[in-house]
């Protein structure tokens, strides 16, 4: 009975490791991430249950930290520890709820990874393209893909027909601050408002 | 006027372009040879220029292109290829300008064969045949291969984003876009030269219809952008800009256009 047990239990705890592991190759590594989304996203669920998946997804593959450093720009260096902290918890809340909210237009995207670019130990851009629907043209899709720990890559970046969404969200990010003296709580402000509307 | 217009523009573009700038720090030189940074010259005025403008494409531009997008898929995509292959043309000056006569050879490749084959552009039976639509060209883009830098961002009322190489760019695409000078040329409008289906007229329903169907093209784009953005003003400022430094470096890969050295310093494990 004991080892029926141990067997059950080896086999859940394998089972779950398994659903929460992506692949160290950045390309299939993308792959797997679209097929889990695009699954979310087919099936007939409510916008709610489609975004607390699809944020679950994130956290395991996003680097929202970085990229939360990265759209603060020279702002980082500039905050207090604690600013730094709260900014964190904010960014986290406003990156989930942008990046759901983003993808939950999509009712059943078709992308295809067509190839990999390593630009550094650090870096691989994955090149994919979401392809043409009646309404909408094709679109290439880069996936910059922070690989410093090969066993856990995470995404960084989004390059959307050459134009960087991390960038973007940083020049926001730095225009927000810049047209209120520099002060650093009318961003975290902001985001508030973002996250509770 | 057109002379007058010309005088102005090459005046400002040498002024763009001159190397001699008083004042200019190391740092700021290698921030401008990025190519994708603008400063605000009127930011309050450009704001309200975009409040203008977004109220406008709420209240007539959004739902024309809806309309427009209403229409069989068939029947936009012809209309799309038809304003394409015209563009084509501007396309093809500026690729001569630029240097680039591969790109000029592919490019009037395309429009002999997309506007006979293909019924006045209708069809893209080119891109079958190897000739891939590389992109569009126009005099902004030409100057900036020049060297010319991008100078200051504003927002002009229904044009909408843009900096001062651009709008120089706008002035010289009416000089060398063979559409424009066909269209607004007294001669061929007189009959003395062609026929009257060469009107002003013809030129802007040209441009109208592109503007459309671009339009119509990036709804939920633009949609998406709009909810999610904490600055929207900031947002099409950073997407105008880097998407014009791509166009300028006739870069496909991202990776050629964005700097790795912003993410240099951020290790997260």
């Amino acid at each position: 009975m004991k080892k029926k047990i141990f067997i059950s239990i080896f086999f859940v705890i394998a089972l779950i490791n398994k659903s929460y592991s992506y692949s160290t190759d950045p390309k299939q590594f993308i792959s797997e991430i679209v097929n889990e989304a695009k699954k979310i996203l087919v099936e007939t669920n409510t916008k709610e249950f489609k975004s607390k998946k699809l944020s679950e997804i994130a956290l395991k593959t996003v680097d929202i930290k970085g990229v939360g450093y990265y759209s603060l720009g020279k702002y980082r260096k500039e905050i207090t520890e604690e600013q730094l902290k709260e900014y964190l918890s904010l960014f986290e809340k406003y990156f989930l709820k942008s990046f759901t909210s983003r993808l939950s237009d999509y009712s059943d995207p078709k992308i295809e990874v067509l190839s990999v670019e390593v630009l550094n130990p650090k870096y691989t851009v994955v090149k994919s393209v979401l392809l043409a629907t009646d309404k909408k043209p094709e679109v290439k899709i880069d996936w910059r893909v922070y690989t410093k720990d090969p066993n856990n890559p995470l995404i960084r970046d989004l390059i959307i027909e050459g134009l960087s969404l991390a960038r973007t969200q940083k020049e926001e990010f730095t225009s927000v601050i810049e047209s209120n003296n520099n002060d650093i709580n009318s961003l975290f402000k902001t985001l508030k408002e973002f996250i509770a509307k | 006027m057109i002379k007058k217009l010309i005088y102005i523009s090459l005046f400002t573009l040498f002024l763009q372009t001159s190397p001699v700038v008083a004042g200019t720090t190391g740092s700021e030189k290698l921030k401008a040879s990025s190519g994708d940074t603008a400063k605000e010259c009127f930011e309050g005025v450009s704001r309200a220029m975009f409040k203008l403008n977004n109220g406008l494409d709420k209240a007539i531009f959004k739902p024309i292109a809806k309309g427009y997008r209403a229409l069989p898929s068939p029947i936009r995509k012809g209309t799309s290829n038809v304003v394409d292959n015209l563009r084509s043309l501007l396309t093809l000056s500026n690729n001569i300008l630029q240097g680039d006569f591969g790109g000029a050879g592919n490019t009037a490749a395309r429009f002999g064969i997309n506007t006979t084959a293909g019924i006045l552009g209708i069809f893209d039976p080119a891109k079958k045949l190897g000739f891939e639509d590389r992109g569009k060209e126009d005099f902004g883009q030409t100057l900036g291969v020049w060297g010319a830098e991008s100078g200051c961002y504003f927002v002009l009322p229904v044009l909408g984003p843009t900096t001062t190489r651009d709008v120089i760019g706008l002035v010289g695409n009416t000089v060398l876009d063979p559409v424009y000078q066909i269209t607004h040329n007294t001669e061929i409008r007189n009959n003395i030269v062609g026929n009257g289906n060469y009107s002003e007229h013809n030129y802007y329903y040209y441009r109208s219809t592109g503007a459309v169907d671009f339009r119509a093209k990036n709804i939920e784009s633009w949609d998406s952008l709009e909810e999610n953005s904490i600055d929207l003003y900031a947002s099409l400022k950073s997407l105008y800009l880097q998407n014009r430094n791509q166009k300028i470096n006739n870069s496909s890969s991202s990776t050629e256009t964005q700097n790795d050295d912003d993410w240099e310093e951020i290790d997260t494990n």
